[in-house]
C-alpha cells in the first residue's frame, strides 16, 4: 500500500518509490530553490543602453549647432570689441570709435519695460489657469496663449504700432517694450501653469490644513516651490525679446543719440545689427558681429544675475 | 515685498526722469536703406555743427511712405518717388528732394570670365525672362567678341524683399522692353518670371559670390565690398558704359530737363554718351506746409546744407553726387516751403 | 491675516467668524484679480486680432476666400493669392519639429536624469542664452556656413540615393526649404529644451523610485516619468511650434523666397512670416500692404487651427482622461 503521493510540484517522483524494492520513506520536502535575481531579459538591457546612449547623442547634436553658431559669432565679432566699443555712440563710416553705448541702455530700458508688462500679467495668468483654470475661462485664456506664440514678431510689432504709436504720434520706447511684453507673454504664461500645475498636492493641503487661506497658500507655498521654473520662463522669454528686430521697427524705431525718454524712440541692439549687418561696409559689418556678442553677453549677464537672486527660494 | 517696493519705487522715479523734454532741436525721420549711410554721416556731421539732433530710421521705403502719412517723423525718404495716386493719399501736400544718386549694377560669377563683360539691354531681359539660359548664348557672345564664353548656366538672382533697388532695375526693365513693362512691370517687388531670391544687398551679393554662373543686381558699393565683377551696360546712346560715381551723375545730368519739369521722373536709360542706364536718385519726403514753424525751419536748413555741402562726402561713400542743374531744382523746390503762412527759405 | 492671529484676540468666536469672512473676501479678491491678468491676456490678443483685421480689410474685400487658394503674387498687377506661403509654412514648420523634438526631447531627458548635476546645470544654461541670439545672425550663418555645407556634402548625396521620391529632386543649391527646415530647428531647440528639462526635473521622484522599484531599467523608470511629463512637454513643443510658424528674419535667408509651390524639399519656396517681413516695409499700394496683413491674418488662423489640433491630439493619447490631460 503506498502512501498518496502529495501534490508537490517539486518532486521528480511521488515519494514512497524509491529504489525498487526499498520500502518508501518519509514524504519529500521540497527545499525552496536557491534566491536567483535574473533581473532585467537581454533585450530590455540592450534597450536600456542604446536609449541612454541615444540622449546621449541627442544632447551633443543639440548643443553642437549651437555652439557653431556662437563660435560663428565670436570669430567675427571678438576683433570689434573694445573699451571704445562698450562706451561710445555709433560714428558713420569711416570714422572709428564708433561704439554701442546709447543700443545697450537702449535695450536694457527695452527689456525692463517689457519685463515690467510680462511678468506680472503673465505669472497671474500661469497661476490663475494652474489653480483656478479648468472651466471656460482657464480653456479661452491657455488657447489664446498658445496662438500668441505663433503670431510672427513683425505682426505684433505692426499691431502694436497701431496700438501705442499712432494714438501717441511718434514712435516711443514705451510701444517697444509694449511689443516685447507681448512676445514674451505666452512663454510666460503656459510655463508657469505647467510648473504651477507640478507643485505636489500635499504641499497645498498642508498649507491649507494649517489654516491658511487659499491666496496665501498660492503666494507662500506654491509660487515659491514652482519659482525655479518660473524664473525659467520668464528668462527665456526675456532672452527671446532682447534678440527681436522685426517689433521694434516699427514702435522703438532706433537712434543714433543718447536717449532715455520713455516717450522718444530708443537706440537698441538688435536694431543696430539689422542696420549695420546690411550695410556694404567692412567695418560696419564687423561692427555688427560685434553687437551680436554683446548681445549674447548682456542676456547672459542678466540671466546669471536673476538666477543668483533667486538661487535662495525654495526649490522642488 | 520689500524689494519689489524699492523696485517699484526706482521704476517710478525712472519714468518722472525720463518725461523730461529733450534739450535742442530734434527731428525724426525714416525710411529708405540705400541711403543709410550717406544720411548718418550727414546727421552727424550736421549735430556737430549745429547742434540739431535728426535721428533716422533706415525702416524701408514702403515703411517710411507710411510714417510721413500718419505724421509720426517729420520727413520721410524713399527710393521711389510718390506716383500722383500715392500723392493725392497723402494728407496735405509732399515735396521731393532728390539727395543723391546711386548704381543698380549686375553683378556676376563667371569663372575664366574676365570683369567688365558687355551686356545689351536685349540680352539682360533675356536672362531675367528665363530665355537666356547659359553664358555662352549668342546674344552675350555677340557683343563680346574675343571672350570664350563657358557653357556654364545663368542663374539669374534677384531680391525677395522689396526694395528701391528693385524698382531702379525694373523702371529700367520697363523702360526699354514693353514686353517687360506688361508681363513684369516696375515696383519695389514684383513677380520675377524665374530665377532665385536673395535678402537684401547683401544677400544677392552673397549668393552670387557663392554660386558660379549666377548674375544679380546690387548697388554698386555692395559689388565693389563683395569684389565682384559688374557688367558694362549699353545704354540709350549705344556706348557700353561701365558703372561708376562719375557715369551715375552723368545720367542725372542728362536727366536734368527732364527733372526741372518733375523731379520724380525716372533717370533710367538716359541718352548721354558716358550716361550709366541703371540709375535712381533717392529722395526726401517732406510737407510742403510744415505745422511747427520751428522744426519746419530746421528741416528746411538742413536739406539746404545737404544740397551744397553734404554732397561733398558722397563720393567717399559711394554714392554719386547730385549735378549742378539737380541742386538748382532742389533749391527752387526750398523755396516753396511755408510754414503757416510764411516762407521758411525766403 | 492668519488664523493664529485670531485665537489672542478678546471676544473669540466673534472674532473668528470675522476672521473667516475677511479671508473669504481676500480670497475672492485675489481670485478676481488673477483672473484679470488672465482675462488681461485674452483682450491683449482679441485687441491684436482686430488690429490685423482692420489693416486687412481692403485685402478681403477684393478677393475673398480665392487669396487661399490661389498661387499669383503680382504686386505689380495687384493680384494677391496665399496659396504658396500656406504651403511653405506647413512644410517648414514640419520639418522643424521633425528635427526638433526627438533632438529636444532626447537632450532635455539627459539634462534633467542623465548629466551629473553641475553639467546639466551648465549646459541648460548655456542652451537658454542662445534663445536671445538674434535671428539675423541664424540667418547669415545659414546662408554663408549651412547652405556651401548642403550644398557640397548633403544634397549632392540625397539626390543620388534619394532622387527617385519626389522629395529630393532638384539642383543642389543649398538654400531652400531643407535649409530654411533645419535653421527653424535649431532655433526652437532651446525652447524645447529648456522647458522639457524643467517639466521633467518637477515630476515627483515617487514616480522614478517606484518604476525602479518593481525592477524597471535607468530607461524604462525614463520612460515612466517622460509619459507623465507628456503634457508639460507638449506645452513646450506648442510654444516652440509658434516660435517656427511665426520666425521671420532668418528664414526669409535661407529659404530662396519664389512664389512656387514644388514637392521638392530641395526647391526654394517661401513662408507667410517671410513674405510679409520681406515686403511689409516697402510695400507702398495700399492694396499690397493689405494683401499682406491678410497673410498675418491667415497665419494667426492657421495657428489657431494647428493649436487645436495639437490639442486633441493630447486628449487622444491620454485616453480623454482629464487629469492627465491636464493642461491640455
Amino acid at each position: 500500500m503506498t502512501s498518496p503521493a502529495p501534490p508537490d510540484e517539486g518532486a521528480a517522483r511521488p515519494s514512497g518509490t524509491g529504489a525498487r524494492g526499498t520500502p518508501p520513506g518519509p514524504p519529500r520536502v521540497r527545499r525552496p530553490a536557491p534566491l536567483r535575481i535574473r533581473g532585467p531579459s537581454a533585450a530590455r538591457r540592450i534597450n536600456n543602453r542604446a536609449v541612454i546612449a541615444l540622449c546621449h547623442v541627442a544632447a551633443a547634436l543639440v548643443v553642437l549647432p549651437l555652439l557653431l553658431i556662437v563660435w560663428h559669432l565670436i570669430e567675427k565679432g571678438l576683433g570689434g570689441l573694445s573699451l571704445a566699443f562698450f562706451t561710445h555712440l555709433p560714428k558713420p563710416v569711416g570714422e572709428p570709435g564708433g561704439g554701442v553705448a546709447n543700443a545697450i541702455v537702449g535695450t536694457l530700458v527695452l527689456a525692463g519695460l517689457a519685463a515690467l508688462i510680462a511678468v506680472p500679467v503673465g505669472v497671474g495668468a500661469g497661476l490663475y489657469l494652474a489653480e483656478y483654470g479648468d472651466g471656460r475661462l482657464g480653456a479661452l485664456v491657455r488657447y489664446t496663449a498658445d496662438v500668441l506664440s505663433g503670431v510672427p514678431s513683425i505682426v505684433v510689432g505692426v499691431a502694436a504700432y497701431g496700438l501705442v504709436v499712432v494714438p501717441m504720434g511718434r514712435f516711443s520706447a514705451l510701444a517697444g517694450g509694449v511689443a516685447l511684453g507681448l512676445l514674451m507673454l505666452p512663454t510666460i504664461v503656459r510655463s508657469t501653469e505647467e510648473v504651477v500645475r507640478l507643485v505636489p498636492r500635499s504641499y497645498r493641503e498642508a498649507a491649507l490644513g494649517l489654516g491658511a487661506p487659499r491666496w496665501r497658500m498660492i503666494h507662500s507655498v506654491v509660487l515659491p516651490a514652482a519659482s525655479g521654473g518660473v524664473v525659467t520662463a520668464c528668462l527665456l522669454g526675456l532672452a527671446r525679446a532682447a534678440g527681436e528686430t522685426a517689433p521694434l521697427l516699427f514702435t522703438a524705431l532706433g537712434s543714433r543719440f543718447w536717449t532715455l525718454a520713455l516717450d522718444r524712440p530708443i537706440a537698441s541692439l538688435p536694431v543696430y545689427i539689422y542696420d549695420y549687418a546690411r550695410a556694404p561696409y567692412d567695418d560696419w559689418n564687423r561692427q555688427a558681429w560685434a553687437a551680436a556678442l554683446v548681445l549674447l553677453l548682456l542676456v547672459t549677464i542678466l540671466s546669471a544675475l536673476v538666477r543668483l537672486a533667486t538661487r535662495r527660494m525654495v526649490r522642488v | 515685498m520689500t524689494r519689489t517696493i524699492r523696485r517699484a519705487a526706482a521704476a517710478a522715479a525712472w519714468l518722472a526722469l525720463a518725461a523730461m523734454p529733450a534739450a535742442a532741436q530734434s527731428l525724426t525721420g525714416a525710411g529708405a536703406t540705400f541711403p543709410y549711410p550717406i544720411y548718418s554721416k550727414w546727421f552727424d556731421a550736421y549735430k556737430q555743427k549745429t547742434g540739431v539732433e535728426i535721428n533716422y530710421q533706415s525702416i524701408g521705403s514702403g515703411a517710411g511712405i507710411q510714417q510721413i502719412k500718419a505724421g509720426t517723423v517729420d520727413f520721410g525718404a524713399s527710393d521711389a518717388a510718390l506716383s500722383n495716386d500715392r500723392l493725392k493719399e497723402m494728407p496735405r501736400k509732399v515735396v521731393h528732394f532728390p539727395t543723391v544718386a546711386g548704381a543698380v549694377v549686375l553683378a556676376y560669377n563667371l569663372p575664366g570670365a574676365p570683369a567688365g563683360l558687355k551686356l545689351t539691354p536685349e540680352a539682360v531681359i533675356g536672362i531675367y525672362m528665363g530665355r537666356i539660359t547659359t553664358w555662352n548664348d549668342k546674344a552675350i557672345g555677340a557683343v563680346n567678341p574675343g571672350v570664350t564664353l563657358p557653357a556654364v548656366p545663368i542663374l539669374p538672382v534677384h531680391r525677395s524683399d522689396g526694395s528701391g533697388t528693385t524698382n531702379i532695375f525694373t523702371t529700367y526693365l520697363s523702360l526699354v522692353s514693353t514686353e517687360w513693362k506688361e508681363l513684369v512691370g516696375a515696383n519695389t517687388s514684383v513677380s520675377w518670371p524665374s530665377g532665385v531670391g536673395g535678402k537684401g544687398n547683401e544677400g544677392v551679393a552673397g549668393m552670387v559670390r557663392q554660386t558660379p554662373g549666377a548674375i544679380g543686381y546690387v548697388e554698386l558699393a555692395y559689388a565693389k565690398q563683395n569684389q565682384l565683377p559688374v557688367a558694362w551696360i549699353r545704354n540709350k546712346s549705344g556706348a557700353f558704359v561701365e558703372p561708376t560715381l562719375a557715369s551715375t551723375t552723368a545720367a542725372v545730368a542728362a536727366s536734368a530737363q527732364s527733372l526741372a519739369k518733375d523731379v520724380r521722373n525716372p533717370i533710367a536709360n538716359a541718352s548721354g554718351a558716358d550716361a550709366y542706364p541703371i540709375s535712381g536718385l533717392t529722395f526726401l519726403l517732406v510737407y510742403q506746409n510744415s505745422k511747427d514753424a520751428a522744426r519746419g525751419k530746421a528741416l528746411a536748413e538742413f536739406i539746404s546744407w545737404a544740397i551744397h555741402d553734404g554732397q561733398e562726402m558722397a563720393a567717399g561713400l559711394d554714392y554719386a553726387r547730385l549735378p549742378d542743374a539737380v541742386i538748382k531744382v532742389n533749391e527752387a523746390t526750398l523755396h516753396t516751403l511755408t510754414a503757416g503762412n510764411a516762407k521758411l527759405m525766403p | 491675516m492668519s488664523a493664529t492671529s485670531l485665537a489672542a484676540a478678546p471676544n473669540g468666536a466673534a472674532a473668528r467668524v470675522r476672521g473667516r469672512a475677511l479671508a473669504r473676501f481676500a480670497d475672492a479678491a485675489h481670485r478676481r484679480l488673477l483672473a484679470l491678468t488672465a482675462l488681461s491676456v485674452f483682450a491683449l490678443v482679441a485687441l491684436i486680432v482686430i488690429e490685423i483685421t482692420r489693416g486687412a480689410l481692403p485685402a478681403i474685400q477684393a478677393f475673398g476666400w480665392r487669396f487661399l487658394a490661389v498661387t499669383d503674387w503680382d504686386p505689380v498687377a495687384e493680384h494677391f493669392g496665399a496659396l504658396p506661403y500656406l504651403y511653405g509654412t506647413a512644410v517648414s514648420s514640419a520639418l522643424a519639429l521633425l528635427f526638433a523634438l526627438p533632438l529636444g526631447v532626447g537632450a532635455s531627458v539627459y539634462l534633467a536624469e542623465l548629466a551629473p548635476r553641475r553639467v546639466g546645470e551648465t549646459l541648460s544654461f548655456v542652451i537658454e542664452l542662445l534663445a536671445s541670439i538674434p535671428s539675423i545672425v541664424y540667418g547669415v550663418w545659414g546662408m554663408f556656413v549651412l547652405a556651401p555645407f548642403l550644398r557640397v556634402a548633403i544634397e549632392p548625396w540625397l539626390i543620388a540615393r534619394l532622387g527617385f521620391l519626389p522629395l529630393f529632386r532638384g539642383y543642389p543649391f543649398g538654400i531652400g526649404m531643407l535649409n530654411a527646415g533645419i535653421v527653424l530647428a535649431i532655433m526652437i531647440l532651446p525652447t524645447i529644451v529648456s522647458i522639457s528639462r524643467a517639466v521633467l526635473l518637477a515630476m515627483p521622484r515617487a514616480l522614478r523610485e517606484a518604476a525602479l522599484a518593481l525592477g524597471a531599467t535607468r530607461a524604462e523608470a525614463i520612460g515612466v516619468t517622460l509619459d507623465a511629463a507628456r503634457p508639460g512637454i507638449l506645452g513646450a513643443v506648442i510654444l516652440a511650434l509658434g516660435r517656427a510658424l511665426g520666425e521671420t528674419m532668418a528664414v526669409t535667408m535661407v529659404i530662396g523666397n519664389t512664389n512656387r509651390v514644388s514637392a521638392s524639399l530641395l526647391a526654394p519656396g517661401a513662408t507667410m512670416a517671410s513674405v510679409i517681413a520681406n515686403e511689409f516695409t516697402e510695400a507702398t499700394s495700399r492694396l499690397h500692404l493689405a494683401a499682406l496683413i491678410e497673410i498675418a491674418l491667415v497665419l494667426f488662423a492657421f495657428t489657431v487651427v494647428v493649436n487645436a489640433a495639437a490639442r486633441l491630439l493630447v486628449l487622444w493619447s491620454t485616453g480623454g482622461r482629464r487629469d492627465i490631460a491636464g493642461a491640455a
